[in-house]
């Protein structure tokens, strides 16, 4: 039996994190996978640190992904890449997007932002994609859509073929915002080409 | 059909098919979304019950009445519900009565990683242990044909990595079942020593018949695979053990775990040479195998605290560890979670802040974050409804130790209902005089935006009384010049407030009224205002910075703000002493 493929997503609560795997569950399942997610509501939510773990394969068992153990880590903000990426397995894959947001502690002065996040990810990680992730989804209109366009760029990295997106994205996202996501999820794909 | 759903989704969804009929509930992460998810199923009455007590005493009452019910709960709640509990064990039920405990080890969003598995012992009550989304469903339907089978209360424990894990689950239609028969009957429902006295020797044979049942049940299995080793497991635990582990080593995966399955344990112990059992937090399997005569290993080397994981148990039964290639020079700064942008409780701390002799009585909700930097104003916190009556405990010392200092408590609306008002009344009575500020968002804001007494809207929907804190406050007795309702986005307005609260010397109460920043028509009326810096008359001094806005950015020299996440709350341009800050755009009425 093959091991199932490790997805995890790292943000800032209130980025969009929980939609984008929902995303992407929804399609697994369709495809005909065994998955499984997981995802921290509550306290972590308000402006702190926030995973939301997919995994997928024949056969899943737990949802908590191993530390070494994740095929891809995709990073709503920059520094949280950072953060988890003792996470990620040989040869594993960045999708990070190229947005930074600085926690209080460091708006206050009692830490320092990290500086040359991108370079420094690239030099550790052979298999970093940065993404204008915000700044697509800006230009569409809506900076909230950041979320689809990294999915896009996340179904590119893995190539997750035969599977209907648009659909999928159309069932998920509120009636009025599917056009600007699918164009959001096309944007993300076409930038890791 | 197959779908794929949260925990909670598959709890409600096996309620639902187990024909239940009435709910009640609290909200506490990780609990909520079972309520929630409940109450749009046709048929079905689902409500918002003011506390855990309150709503098991709610099902409690449907359940003797003939209802299939259930309640739903954080790990704390329970205690909150423990006196009705404790006691229903003994009255038993009429129609099936589960009470569902959401329990969070690693604390993601609580105050304590207590293991409400011990409650069922305590209680003397069955309990299922599901540890994936399909078993969450057809626990929660065997749970009420076992409760009205045994005639017991039912709790079903579930976790965080389960209520908030998705998997795929199959649905079936709703069983239709009728409301029983209500017949008068004092000796079981009724509990006055002298039945409870009879009762007591039932529940104690109730126990032996579902140890019997237990030994049979469908929810407990035995995996053989190999005999060497043997994995005595249940919850989430089985789950990550099978990751690990795979079918290398044999497992007893128990689903139905109290009582306990006592001779599938020794049976399953005489199999395996070696046996480990594999739980989260507390030794409760461990310690009952103990019990029995049976060596085995546990807490020696699976931890009590925090979370379990799969690297936590590969480590710990097979010494290994996967290989994390990859480390950087640079260091993530630490990202605590803070109060959001716009939120309207960030006014009257930053107010607060300004008194350097306040000891904050903190409570439960998102307003906990007071205590961060930069505000920096809560003191306590330890559970729903304490901060009134503990504020009033520390008042009590701080006059008896003859200490400077001004007690202010902080709760928000939700949890005032909850159990603050109380807390209030013994202020009142003993005429203790802290100052009770009470943080009304219009909503329970930090379980993700329930409706509650004061909100004028019921959970399936309807419109429901609005209670008015203000005259609930009056009415209880806190004299009228003694309240002060404020908009907290107004900071002058607030700052008198606290200043003469903090001057008072009777019980005074600050009613802070503004919507969460998060809710839906919050969003709509302030989608097109926003707060701007001119960064030619910023002088950098960093008093916005100090509402620890985190919309507020001080990059490269420069103060700006982010106009993504600003709401325009103005906070900020009410604190800039240099006009720096301006207010753009218009609210949406």
């Amino acid at each position: 039996m093959n091991k199932p493929v490790s997805i995890l997503f790292v943000g800032v609560g209130g980025q969009g994190t929980i939609l984008a795997s929902k995303i992407l569950t929804e399609a697994l399942l369709e495809k005909g996978y065994d998955v499984k997610m997981t995802e921290v509501h509550g306290m972590a939510q308000r402006g702190g640190s926030v995973t939301t773990e997919v995994r997928f394969g024949e056969k899943v068992y737990s949802p908590l992904i191993e530390k070494g153990d994740a095929d891809v880590i995709v990073a709503f903000e920059k520094s949280e890449a950072v953060r988890y990426l003792s996470y990620l397995k040989k040869s594993g894959i960045i999708v990070a997007n190229d947005y930074e947001i600085y926690p209080v502690t460091v708006t206050i002065g009692e830490e320092k932002y990290p500086e040359n996040v991108d370079e420094n990810l690239q030099k550790t990680v052979p298999n970093t994609y940065i993404i204008k992730a915000a700044k697509l989804a800006e230009d569409l209109g809506n900076i909230k859509a950041q979320n689809v366009v990294l999915l896009g760029a996340l179904v590119s990295a893995l190539n997750l073929t035969g599977i209907h997106w648009e659909n999928v994205i159309e069932r998920l996202v509120p009636v009025k915002a599917a056009e600007l996501n699918k164009k959001a999820f096309k944007l993300g794909y076409e930038s890791l080409k | 059909m197959k779908k794929i759903m949260s925990g909670n989704e598959a709890i409600a969804r096996g309620a639902y098919e187990a024909g239940c009929h009435i709910a009640s509930a609290y909200p506490g992460t990780p609990s909520t979304e079972i309520l929630e998810n409940f109450a749009k199923y046709d048929g079905v009455y689902a409500e918002w019950a003011t506390n855990e007590k309150v709503a098991l005493e709610v099902v409690s009452g449907a359940s003797i009445g003939g209802a299939r019910s259930f309640t739903t709960m954080k790990h704390v709640g329970l205690n909150v519900a423990a006196d009705p509990l404790f006691t229903m064990a003994y009255e038993g039920v009429n129609g099936g009565l589960v009470v569902v405990t959401a329990d969070d080890p690693g604390m993601h969003s609580s105050q304590n990683e207590q293991d409400n598995r011990l409650y069922a012992p305590h209680a003397k009550i069955a309990m299922v242990e599901p540890s994936d989304s399909q078993e969450c469903k057809t626990f929660m339907k065997e749970a009420f044909k076992i409760s009205e089978e045994f005639d017991t209360v039912v709790l079903f424990r579930s976790t965080t990595r389960v209520s908030h894990s998705k998997s795929i689950v199959e649905l079936e239609d709703r069983i239709e079942v009728p409301i029983k028969e209500y017949t008068k009957n004092i000796k079981k429902y009724v509990m006055i020593p002298a039945h409870s006295k009879k009762k007591h020797y039932e529940v104690e044979e109730r126990l032996e018949k579902l140890r019997e049942y237990s030994n049979k049940s469908s929810l407990n299995k035995a995996e053989i695979n190999d005999s060497k080793v043997g994995v005595v497991t249940s919850g989430i635990s089985y789950q990550y053990a099978k990751e690990v582990l795979g079918d290398k080593v044999s497992y007893l995966k128990i689903g139905f775990s109290f009582p306990l399955p006592d001779k599938m344990i020794r049976d399953f112990s005489k199999k395996v040479d070696k046996l480990y059992v594999i739980e989260e937090n507390e030794p409760y399997l461990e310690n009952a195998i103990k019990v029995m005569g049976i060596s085995c290993i546990g807490k020696e080397i699976i931890p009590i605290c925090n979370e379990l994981s799969p690297d936590i148990i590969r480590k710990a039964i097979l010494g290994t560890h996967i290989d994390t290639p990859y480390t950087i020079d640079i260091k993530a700064p630490n990202r605590p979670p803070v109060l959001c942008p716009g939120c309207p409780h960030r006014g009257i701390f930053y107010a607060v802040s300004k008194y350097k002799d306040v000891i904050a009585s903190g409570d439960i909700g998102c307003y906990t974050l007071g205590m961060m930097p930069p505000v920096s104003v809560t003191d306590t916190c330890i559970c729903m409804g304490a901060s009134i009556s503990a504020g009033l405990g520390m008042e009590k010392a701080r006059e008896l130790a003859d200490r400077e200092g001004r007690v202010f408590s902080f709760i928000g609306d939700s949890t005032f209902f909850h159990s603050g008002i109380t807390g209030l009344i013994d202020s009142i009575y003993n005429n203790i005089p802290i100052v009770t500020v009470i943080l009304d968002n219009r909503t329970t804001g930090m379980t993700g935006h329930q409706e509650n007494p004061g909100t004028g809207k019921t959970l399936q929907g309807k419109a429901a009384p609005a209670i008015d804190i203000e005259k609930v406050v009056l009415s209880l007795g806190i004299k009228k010049e003694n309240i002060r309702l404020v908009d907290p986005y107004n900071l002058e307005e607030t700052n008198k407030a606290v200043k003469e609260a903090h001057q008072a010397e009777e019980p005074f109460v600050i009613i802070a009224k503004q919507e969460c920043a998060l809710l839906k028509s919050a969003r709509a009326k302030r989608a097109k205002t926003r707060c701007v810096i001119d960064a030619e008359k910023c002088k950098k001094c960093k008093a916005c910075l100090k509402t620890g806005c985190p919309a507020i950015n001080f990059k490269d020299n420069i103060v700006s703000i982010d106009e993504n996440m600003c709401n325009g709350c103005s906070l900020c341009f009410q604190v800039c002493k240099f006009e720096a800050i301006s207010k753009e755009g218009e609210l949406n009425e």
